[in-house]
This record gives structure tokens, C-alpha cells and sequence, in this order.
């Protein structure tokens, strides 16, 4: 089955860490990341630009609407994804606890619909 | 055979065997509505076909295949059930099903039966679900009595049952026991929603009735599995120990006209025997078992005290409240905290254990508890400070929900009315 990891954290805490405790996080990330490809988890994975940088696009009535930011104001806020391959839940859980932001934000698994046959 | 001597055969094959039979369907067609329609149809096909060929050595795997069969059948010809099964090889499953079949026994049932305790109580539903659940696939109760137990419609409890079901299928819950490092934690949650089931029947939470004993058994009856499941751990021993005595008190717990009698003024010959002994083992097994003690077991060894004084006046005070202190290193809640305290008051006096509850108070975390404030109330009034034990005990009634606890605190502040007259 394969997992959507959302990976949600404060932007505002992240962005005030220290450049060393930044660097340790990556460190992490590079570690984790080549832990489930080797292991054949990984399928996708990438780090998302802040959502000051993000832009909403909704169509009503024929028009297309464009705001400045997310689509919703959030205490904490999408910061990147991995798309994983896993038996069942309980290793989708247990691969999301192993994701370095899991200790400060929080991780969504979400399910993803198998292809229509 | 007769027809009617089949039937009683196949009503008591089901008292015993319709738990393990619907746990092991539910592995091998992996959908509980799929599995609860192949245990009927089973046992129909029993009633059917014994009556001519006789009762088999092994019933529960006879109803098991049989069950599994139908099931296969009805995927084949039924587009809505094929979807049901979300892509499963069919022809896989069967020859899987039929080779673990022959060597089936009360290992291969036990697993499964544990297996779908685990799955109910999976951290990824809610609490709410995990009770819905475990009653109703695990205890067998109809969705009927589960609403009835948490005073929702019927409606309802279906809907709790049907989302459940619908998000193990979603997100791919699986049908396993976790291994033994999760397991140790996970079984904490198992537990909860055991005693979560327990304390439910011991004090129905917003009603008149103070004791629903149905479900105070069913609990009992699920601690009873997860021992014979899961044999020599502590938790689960001392649980099982926790429930049993107390369950025992029940006779003496209530009025014929529904109030509640205190600890204190509980008539100790109502209490079930067989209970207590039962208990009272319990505990012992439980606390001799090497390594971390269980606060399960602490708790059985309180109540254990409890019960084996003949008359009030012959309980181990200063016993409880060290175990209470044990208790709080293990488990720190304000609720243990407020139960230490009356334990100190019988051994050290009101003064000593209003300063721990007014501590307690302090912190903020449990203003709105009832017993707190009831408890000071008592203090106070031990104090000779009549009209600030009333102001406590008035507190308390404010918070109070469950009838005869209500009926009690009014009881008592009007007692103190003729020590505050004039004021």
C-alpha cells in the first residue's frame, strides 16, 4: 500500500533555530532518506518551499481566483511530503516516527487510493 | 439425531466457539462484516448437516472451512462483496486457508483471538471506537446493547461501528498481534479500554443507576481471555485481580433504594466470596512476578486490603497509604493523589490530609472533580469547621452528575444545616 507522509512543523520555530542545530536536522533528513530507499520504501520525497512563498487557486463560477499565501491559516504548517511504499499502517507509522520532524511537529499518513483497474 | 438435540448442540458449540470461529474468519477473509456473514451462514450449514452426519471432532475448524467456503461463493457471484476484498487473490487465500485449517488448534484460535483484541484497540481509531469495537466483535454484545451500555441510539453506536470499520480498511490496518517490543505497549492500551469497559459498569457517568454489572462482566470475561491469551503478565493479572474485587463489593455498594453506601459502611458479608479469593490470588501472582510491578497490581493490592478487613475498623491504614505512595512514583495523578490523602487522613488525622488535598486543589488540575471537593468537606467537617465543610460539600454537588452521589451530598450539607445556624 502506498502512504502519503505529511510532514507539518511551525515555521516561525524552525526558522529561529540556530544554524548547528539546522545543519543537525539535515544531517538527519540525509540519513532517514537513505535509510527507507535503501530499505525500498522511498518513492518520493521533497522538502517544500515556507508557505510564505505559496500562492491558492481556487475556480468559482468560471473565474479563477489567486491569493497571496496557503490555503488556510495553520499553527503549523506543510513543510515537505514522502511518498512511501508499506506493508500495512502500523509500517507507514512506524517509518513516519523515524522522519526527523516528528519530534518537534507532526506527521499525517494518509492513505492513498490504489488505481482504478 | 434429532432435530431439537442438534440444536442444543450447535447453541452450545456456539457459546463456546463463536468468538475464536469469527476471529479466525476475519484473518482469513480480512473484513469483519464478510466474516460475521460467513460465522452465520456456518453455523446454519450446522444445524443443516449434523443432524445426518453427525457432530465433527474438530467443530470449530469444521464451522471455520464451511464459513470460509460460503464466503468464497458468495465473493464470486456478489460484485458489491468482490470489492469488499479490495483485490485479494481468491485462489491464494483458499489453498492458505485450507492447509492452515488442518493443523488447526487452540493456539492457531487463541492467536487470532488475540489478534482481533489488538486490531479493535488499534492507537489509530479513537477511544470511543476501540470500546464500540472490542464490545461488540470481541464480547459478541449486539450494537443494540453497546448503544444501550453508552446511552447513544442505536443509530449511532452503528455509525461508530461502521466508520471503525471503514477506516481499517482505508488505512490498512493490519489483522496482527505486534511483536513483543510493541506489544509491551500496546497491551497498555488494550488494558485501558478493558478498564475503561470496567469503570463504565461501576459508575454508569451521567444517570441514575450507579452499577451496570453486564458490563462489569463483560470486562471481566475479556481480562479472564487476555490472561489465558497472554499468560504470567503482571498488567493483565493484575487487572483481571483489580476488577474481581471490586466487581465482588457490588452487592454491598449499593441501597435497595439505589444510594450509595460508603466503603466504610459497606456490609462486607454481601460481598461475593468466590470473587475475593479469586482476587486475592490474583494479586499475589501478579506482584511476584520479577521485574517492573505493574500499577494494576498496586491498585488490586489496595482494594486487596480493603477486603480483607472482616470490619472497618480492622483496615491496614498505614499499608494502603505507603501503597498509594508506591502508586504515585509508578502513575502520578491527581485522582491517586486525592485517594492518598484519604488514606492519610485514617492514619495521621484531617489536619494532614486537607493540606495534601488543598495542594492538590492548588495546582488547578482537578477543580472540577466532584470527590475533591467532597473530601474536603469531610476534612472540615472532622475539623469541627462546620460551615466550610458545607461550602465544600455545596462545591462538590456542583460538579456531582451521577444521582445518588448527589443525593448523598445533599444528605450531608443538610446534616451540617443544624451546626450553622445563624450564619
Amino acid at each position: 500500500m502506498q502512504y502519503l507522509l505529511l510532514i507539518y512543523a511551525n515555521e516561525a520555530e524552525m526558522a529561529g533555530r540556530s544554524p548547528a542545530a539546522m545543519a543537525s536536522m539535515m544531517a538527519e533528513y540525509t540519513e532517514f532518506t537513505k535509510g527507507i530507499v535503501q530499505g525500498g520504501q522511498f518513492k518520493a520525497g521533497d522538502r517544500l518551499k515556507p508557505t510564505s512563498a505559496a500562492t491558492t487557486v481556487r475556480v468559482r463560477n468560471g473565474q479563477a481566483a489567486t491569493t497571496d499565501g496557503p490555503f488556510a491559516e495553520t499553527r503549523e504548517q506543510l513543510g515537505g511530503y514522502y511518498l512511501v511504499e508499506a506493508k500495512n499502517l502500523d509500517e507507514a507509522i512506524a517509518i513516519a516516527a523515524r522522519i526527523p520532524s516528528a519530534k518537534i511537529g507532526s506527521i499525517e499518513v494518509r492513505p492513498i487510493w490504489p488505481p482504478q483497474t | 439425531m434429532t432435530a431439537r438435540l442438534v440444536g442444543q448442540v450447535v447453541e452450545e458449540v456456539f457459546r463456546r466457539e463463536a468468538g475464536r470461529v469469527l476471529a479466525t474468519l476475519i484473518r482469513l477473509l480480512g473484513d469483519f462484516d464478510l466474516a460475521e456473514e460467513a460465522r452465520q451462514d456456518a453455523f446454519t450449514a450446522a444445524v443443516e448437516q449434523w443432524a445426518a452426519a453427525g457432530v465433527p471432532a474438530n467443530p470449530c475448524a469444521w464451522l471455520i472451512k464451511t464459513g470460509h467456503n460460503k464466503a468464497v461463493d458468495r465473493i464470486r457471484r456478489d460484485a458489491v462483496f468482490r470489492t469488499k476484498v479490495q483485490g485479494r487473490e481468491i485462489a491464494s487465500a483458499e489453498a492458505d486457508a485450507v492447509a492452515v485449517l488442518e493443523d488447526a488448534d487452540d493456539t492457531t484460535f487463541g492467536d487470532d483471538r488475540l489478534r482481533l483484541i489488538f486490531t479493535c484497540c488499534h492507537p489509530a481509531l479513537g477511544a470511543e471506537a476501540h470500546v464500540a469495537l472490542t464490545l461488540r466483535e470481541v464480547c459478541g454484545l449486539t450494537t443494540q446493547a453497546v448503544a444501550r451500555a453508552f446511552l447513544v441510539s442505536e443509530e449511532t453506536m452503528a455509525q461508530r461501528l461502521v466508520r471503525a470499520k471503514k477506516k481499517i480498511r482505508d488505512a490498512g490496518i493490519p489483522y496482527e498481534t505486534p511483536e513483543p517490543p510493541l506489544l509491551n505497549q500496546r497491551i497498555h492500551g488494550v488494558l485501558a479500554v478493558v478498564y475503561g469497559v470496567f469503570t463504565e459498569g461501576y459508575a454508569v457517568t451521567a444517570g441514575t443507576r450507579l452499577v451496570d454489572a453486564e458490563l462489569c462482566g463483560e470486562a471481566i470475561r475479556l481480562g479472564r481471555l487476555l490472561d489465558e491469551l497472554l499468560p504470567i503478565n503482571p498488567a493483565v493479572l493484575g487487572l483481571l485481580a483489580l476488577m474481581l474485587l471490586h466487581d465482588a463489593r457490588r452487592p454491598a455498594r449499593v441501597s435497595q433504594d439505589g444510594d450509595v453506601i460508603l466503603l466504610e459502611d459497606q456490609d462486607r458479608t454481601l460481598c461475593n466470596q468466590a470473587k475475593i479469593a479469586e482476587g486475592l490470588a490474583l494479586v499475589d501472582r501478579a506482584l511476584s512476578v520479577a521485574g517492573q510491578v505493574s500499577p494494576y497490581a498496586v491498585q488490586a493490592a489496595i482494594a486487596a486490603l480493603h477486603v480483607r478487613a472482616r470490619k472497618k475498623e480492622d483496615t491496614d491504614w498505614p499499608q494502603i497509604v505507603g501503597l498509594y505512595e508506591v502508586l504515585l512514583r509508578l502513575q502520578p495523578s491527581p485522582v491517586i493523589e486525592l485517594n492518598h490523602a484519604v488514606a492519610v487522613s485514617m492514619v495521621d488525622g484531617a489536619a494532614r490530609a486537607l493540606d495534601l488535598v488543598d495542594s492538590l486543589a492548588a495546582r488547578g488540575q482537578v477543580s472540577e472533580y466532584h470527590l475533591l471537593h467532597a473530601a474536603r468537606g469531610r476534612f472540615l467537617q472532622q475539623l469541627g469547621r462546620p460551615i466550610e465543610a458545607r461550602e465544600a460539600y455545596r462545591s462538590a454537588l456542583g460538579f456531582a452528575t451521577l444521582e445518588p452521589e448527589r443525593r448523598l451530598l445533599r444528605w450531608r450539607i443538610a446534616s451540617l444545616e443544624g451546626l450553622t445556624t445563624g450564619v
